[in-house]
């Protein structure tokens, strides 16, 4: 009896463990997550402007019909990446997401003050990488470190009306998103 | 043999409970770091790189992006203010006023977050589209069949969910009352 009480709270306390190792494994093995459904239809380094958000095209759940999307998928391994993203008419926004569907960082038109949205993006090692100076030069530069070499950089523009869709799909389609060809300590010798 | 027994029944016993465990909160989620006002529930952590493990769990099963901070927070409503189930072939009357926002919209999904198609293409409003009385305050009618005003079809849905969207507000992980989040109530004002 001793005994078979004993084996119901080591089943307990090992279904514990279980629990609390198979919670923190699901975003690591989890293959329809928001990343990987992307990864199917999207670029790498490149922006892929989504279809509207339709009862029929369902790509992710629960995305806001009143919002133009496109997406960014980057992998910073060949180098840092510049964005740029015009601002449209009523709201945009710049959302970046880790490998793990992590939103590590958001930035909205007005944050950002200007009518373009410029960014660059780089890993905490390219970063540290950059020359002091060029740092301090360009404080209007933003620079973000992705906590990861791979991600998703969320462009979404609102239409306020149904009737301004399109036009909030154009102003992300004229968003640009790439490698940084010229290394930056390169360009700061030349300077020099 | 009866250490095999109990060994084979501590295993099976583990098994089931860690992962019914995990199963459970990350479909129905958890109330950690939760905030709810009214029927309305948010999870502004979710947008940080502080979200928790059970969070991460649950957006890696279902597949969504989740809002990051700097963009805005959503809030969930799947009862109303009565604790009754939202049901499509029952008027519900969203009303009152939202917190400070740039730009808020409401949008209408099935369980599974797909919209909901309609004739209309309506799936949602926008805090530009919205009709609002001379104070301010606007009145969404939720129902099946055509009604003046703000109507938002459900084609007749047994289950939905409303999401509401604040973009660009300072509501947020420091929210944590009505009073800095005033949010519209939601009644259920009669059933065929």
């Amino acid at each position: 009896m001793i005994r078979l009480l004993f084996a119901l709270i080591a089943g307990v306390v090992l279904g514990g463990i279980v629990h609390l190792v198979s919670v923190l494994a699901l975003p690591r093995i989890a293959t329809q997550d928001a990343y990987s459904r992307l990864a199917a239809v999207t670029k790498e380094n490149a922006v892929t402007t989504l279809p509207q958000t339709e009862p029929s095209n369902a790509l992710l759940p629960f995305m806001d019909p009143a919002f133009a999307m496109a997406v960014c998928r980057y992998d910073l391994s060949k180098g840092p990446i510049k964005l740029t993203v015009p601002v449209s008419q009523s709201y945009t926004s710049v959302s970046f997401y880790t490998r793990s569907d992590v939103a590590y960082y958001a930035i909205n038109d007005r944050s950002a003050g200007r009518r373009v949205i410029e960014l660059d993006l780089m890993t905490e090692a390219q970063h540290e990488a950059l020359p002091e100076e060029e740092d301090v030069t360009s404080a209007d530069r933003l620079i973000i470190d992705s906590p990861t070499a791979t991600g998703l950089i969320v462009l979404k523009a609102l239409a306020a009306e149904p009737g301004l869709m399109a036009q909030a799909q154009a102003s992300l389609a004229a968003s640009n998103c790439r490698v940084q060809t010229d290394p930056p300590a390169a360009q700061v010798k030349g300077k020099r | 043999m009866r250490l095999i027994f109990l060994t084979l029944l501590a295993l099976a016993i583990a098994t089931a409970v860690g992962l019914g465990l995990t199963w459970t909160t990350a479909t129905r989620g958890t109330d950690l770091g939760t905030l709810t006002i009214g029927a309305w529930t948010a999870r502004p952590r979710t947008g940080t790189s502080e979200i928790d493990p059970y969070a991460r769990a649950s957006i890696a099963r279902s597949g969504e992006l989740p809002i990051g901070t700097g963009d805005g927070v959503t809030f969930t409503a799947t009862t109303d203010d009565k604790k009754k189930p939202l049901d499509g072939r029952c008027d519900v009357v969203v009303s009152g006023v939202t917190p400070a926002a740039r730009f808020w919209t409401l949008s209408l999904y099935d369980t599974k977050g797909r919209l909901v198609a309609n004739t209309l293409q309506r799936y949602g409003f926008t805090s530009q589209e919205v009709v609002r009385s001379a104070d301010g305050a606007f009145e969404i009618r939720i129902a099946a069949r055509s009604r003046s005003g703000n109507w938002l079809p459900t084609s007749a849905l047994e289950r939905y969910v409303l999401m509401l969207r604040l973009y660009d507000t300072p509501v947020g992980v420091a929210t944590r009352t009505q009073k800095d989040a005033p949010m519209p109530a939601i009644a259920t004002v009669g059933c065929p």
